[in-house]
Order: structure tokens, then sequence, then C-alpha cells
């Protein structure tokens, strides 16, 4: 039978691990999908060329190989080791990278030419349309489907235990190897994979709310939020009444 | 050039100019003040050409405005002056300096996007559609390409943006989102953001064309205030003939990528000479 000491004992520290290598591989396909996003964009064939042979081959690569390549065969070629846990993180990050800057670039070529005519007309450069105009503006479109993707991320991380990274599948494993309990282990493993991506939901749709009111689209509704906006509404009317005093 | 938040209203006058505002490419390089200047410029969009070989020039601070029958070429002309489109022949001055060309051992060559910006600072745009950055609010809307762009202090940058807020009449509006003004707010924060750069050119793209009629008069108030207190130069494609009669210099009248015909707005609206201004006229007066 399972017992609360096998939780604690193999099933949070594999949890906690699984959160790490989640947040890190997000953190750098995140990196990659707006360098690779926006690289995709520019102006230069070559830069768009390059940008596009990064997508292709980090979309058609598998993860799982990528990592056993990592870990297998980088060290015969360059005798040097990687920390099995980083290279799980490079090979998702690199791999979730290039789905994401697929959600980049569309986002971007989703913003109204009007927007980048009137950073011309007002004199930023390319650079500062992207930062200044372009991106917060397709930012709000990116949320929804990044949280798809993030969450694809966290189940993918599951791959790293086949390379020794005791996350929290190494540690259901382990159990099941200790106690032959099959059944209840893995239906403990989905809970909380599930619950692990209901909680990055939540978060994700808070951002995508505050995204869209960053952008004056549409007021965010809704529980924890809702709060903060009568806050807002507040100072705003009291500005207006400042003004109008003043006047 | 003084800003016209500091500039005591002047009341408007209908002499006529003591130059004309438009004038041939020789006269104006003899008279030195001219601001913005086409030489044979031809835009074609496949297979049709939309400017023919143009030459026109705008001397310093007057009004010029561009009328002509839709697909003439007018806002072609805007565009290309705020290098959205780029000439496939000729030269466009701006100010002396050429616009989307260099001069490179005595040869004209295509000029690099540092060149293009250089120049580009002396011309501001506002656009039939507003293109607010619906992401900052109306003060940031104003302020972020002064500070970004020329390098002002975020202090005297807001000050000078409060100061285009109140002008065109939305000192109320400041921490408002786009999305939350009428259009005719809308276009006032964009006049007031392309004036925040102090450009010399102001280009007008049809500005009032998107707006509900009850909020056109608004914006045109802002306009004739703004043509008649300062000493900017303004390139106007309109359909309001009155606004244009109030505060042009000079009309050129457009047809098929060619100047029909220029003069004063009293020529060329009360006693047009050629046909097809007329017949122009007609459909829309």
């Amino acid at each position: 039978m399972m017992t609360s000491g096998m939780f604690t004992n193999y099933f949070l520290p594999g949890i906690w691990i699984t959160v790490q290598v989640t947040v890190y591989s997000a953190l750098l396909a995140a990196a990659v999908a707006f360098l690779v996003g926006t690289l995709r964009t520019s102006r230069l064939w070559i830069v768009r060329f390059l940008a596009g042979c990064y997508f292709e081959i980090f979309r058609g690569m598998s993860a799982l190989v990528f990592m056993f390549f990592l870990v297998f065969s980088l060290p015969l070629m360059l005798r040097w080791q990687l920390v099995p846990m980083w290279a799980g993180v490079l090979a998702l990050g690199l791999t979730y990278g290039a789905y994401g800057s697929e959600i980049v670039r569309g986002a971007l070529a989703a913003v109204p030419v009007a927007q980048r005519e009137a950073g011309v007309a007002l004199g930023f450069s390319r650079s500062q349309r992207l930062r200044r105009v372009e991106i917060p503006q397709a930012w709000p479109e990116m949320v929804p489907p990044f949280n798809n993707l993030l969450i694809e991320l966290l189940k993918g991380t599951a791959l790293v235990s086949v390379i020794m990274v005791s996350d929290v599948t190494f540690a259901a494993n382990l159990v099941r190897f200790a106690n032959n309990e099959s059944a209840p282990v893995y239906t403990l493993l989905l809970v909380v994979y599930f619950a692990m991506a209901f909680v990055l939901t939540r978060g994700m749709r808070l951002l995508e709310r505050r995204a869209k009111a960053g952008v004056g689209q549409e007021q965010p509704r809704g529980g924890l939020l809702r709060r903060g906006l009568h806050e807002d509404a507040g100072e705003g009317a009291g500005a207006l009444t400042a003004g109008g005093a003043a006047r | 050039m003084s800003s016209p938040a500091d500039t005591p209203e002047i009341p408007p006058t209908v002499t006529d100019p003591p130059e004309p505002a438009v004038v041939t490419a020789a006269e104006s390089r003899a008279a030195g003040t001219e601001l913005v200047r086409f030489d044979k410029v031809t835009k074609r969009f496949g297979g049709t050409t939309v400017l023919d070989q143009l030459d026109f020039s705008v001397a310093a601070g007057k009004h010029v405005t561009l009328i002509g029958p839709s697909g003439s070429g007018k806002t072609t002309i805007l565009r290309l002056l705020m290098t959205l489109l780029r000439p496939d022949e000729g030269t466009i001055r701006v100010d002396g300096a050429l616009l989307t060309h260099e001069e490179r051992n005595g040869r004209l060559v295509k000029a690099g996007d540092r060149h293009v910006r250089e120049v580009r600072k002396k011309i501001g745009m506002v656009f039939q559609q507003f293109n607010l950055f619906p992401n900052m609010r109306v003060l940031r809307n104003v302020m972020e390409a002064p500070v970004h762009v020329l390098g002002l202090s975020k202090d005297e940058a807001e000050q000078r943006a409060r100061d285009l807020i109140e002008l065109v009449g939305l000192s109320e509006q400041l921490d408002k989102y786009p999305s939350q003004l009428s259009g005719g707010q809308q276009q006032r924060v964009a006049i007031a953001r392309a004036l925040a750069m102090r450009p010399q050119v102001l280009l007008l793209d049809e500005v009032t064309s998107a707006l509900d009629p009850e909020l056109v008069a608004g914006v045109l108030d802002v306009l004739r205030d703004i043509a008649h207190s300062t000493d900017i130069t303004m390139l106007c494609v309109t359909h309001e003939m009155t606004f244009a009669r109030d505060i042009s210099d000079a009309v050129l009248m457009f047809d098929k990528g060619k100047i029909v015909e220029s003069g004063p707005p009293d020529k060329i609206f009360s006693d047009p000479e050629e046909s097809r201004t007329r017949e122009f006229l007609s459909t829309v007066l």
C-alpha cells in the first residue's frame, strides 16, 4: 500500500525537481522563443532564413532523442559531461523554444501594419518599434498559446526521468519497483501532473487578463483580480474629480 | 521653431501670402525657402503608375492641400514623404536634404537607415485611422517618441506632452487608454503626438474621414488653430473643402498621378481653369 512516508520521501522531492526542470526549461524556451520569433520577422532574408532553419530543425527533433544525444553521445564527442538535469533543461528549452517562436512570430505578424507605420512616423528605429510598440501589443495574443505550450512542457519534463533525473516520474517508478502497486502509484502521478498543470493554467489566466487590461482591451473579471481592478477604478475616479476641482 | 503651446493665438489672416506656396522647383531653389521638393518622382504599384514624374515643392510655413479623386496619388505623396513607401524613380528633398538617397562620390545611392531616420525627424504625420498605441495611456502615447527618439528627459517630455494635450483640449483624458476615447478624441491625441516631435512638416492624411460627422468639427478646429498660430508647414489630403479653403495657401488638384492644376484656394474653388478640376469639385462640393 502507498504510505504517507512514500509520498513525503519520494514524491515530494520528485515534485520539486519537476518544478525546477519546468521553470528552467520554460525560461530558456521563452528566451529562445522571443529571440527566434522576432528574428523570423527580420527584414534581412538571411536572418529570417537562419531563424527559420532553427525552427524547422528543433520542431522536427524528438526532445527525448535529443536528451539521449546530450547525455550519452556528447560526452564521447567532446569529452565533456553535462549534468543530466541541465541536459534535460537544454533539450526541452531548445525544443519548446522552437514551438514558442512560432507563437511569437504569429502574434507579431498580427499586429496591424498601421502600428508599424505610426512607429515609423514618430521616428522609432526598428528595435524601438519592436520593444515599445509591437511586442507589448502582441503579448496578450501570445499568452493563451503560451499557456498550452507551458503545460505541454510540464508534461514533457517526465522525459528527464529516463536520463536519470530524479523527477516525480522517476520517483513514482522507484516506488512502483519497491512495492509493485502500479495502480495507486500511477494514479497519484497523474493527479500530481494534473494539479501542477491546473496551477499553471490559473496563473497564466491571471497573466492574460492583466495583459489584456494593459492594452485597454477588456476589463478583467473574477476572483483575485477583481479587487485589484476596483482599487484602480477608485484611483481613476479620484483623479477625475481632482481634475474637475482644479478646473 | 516655436511650439504651438506657447505661441499666443494669432487671429486668422485671410490676406494672400506674399509668395506663392507652390512654385516650380527652379523658382523655389532661387528663393531658397523650399522645405519639401519632389523631383521627377515616379511610384508604381505593380503595373499601375500612381505618381508620374511628379515635380513640386512646398515653401516653408505654407499649408498645401492636395485634392483629387481617389486613386489619384495624393495619399501616396504623403506616404512617400513619411518613408512608408520608397519612390521608384526621382528624389525627394526635405529642408535641402535628400530623403531616401545619399550622395556618395557624386553618385546617388539608396540611403541607409540612419540617414533616413535623421531626415524623417523633420516630418510628422497624422493618419486617417489615428494609429494610437493601444498599449499606452494618452500621456505616454504623446511622450514616448520625444523621450526615446529625441532623447528628451522624462520631465521635459511630460511637460511638452501636457501642453500639447491641453492644446487639443484633452487634459481630462491623460490617464485613459485610446480604446476609452471617442474617435475624435483619439485623433486629437494623434495630432498632439505628432506635434510633440516638433516636426517642420505635418502631414495630414484624410484625418477626419474615419470620424463620425459630429466629431469632425472638433478635430478641424484644433487643426485650424495650429495652422493659424504656428509656422508649421502642412501637407494635407482632405475631402473637407471648407477646411481646405480656410487653412490652405495653395491647393493642388491631382488626377492620375499628375498635378492638373494648382493655385490659391479661392482661385481653385471658385474659378478653376481646368475642366477636370471643375468636374471633381462638382462631385464633392
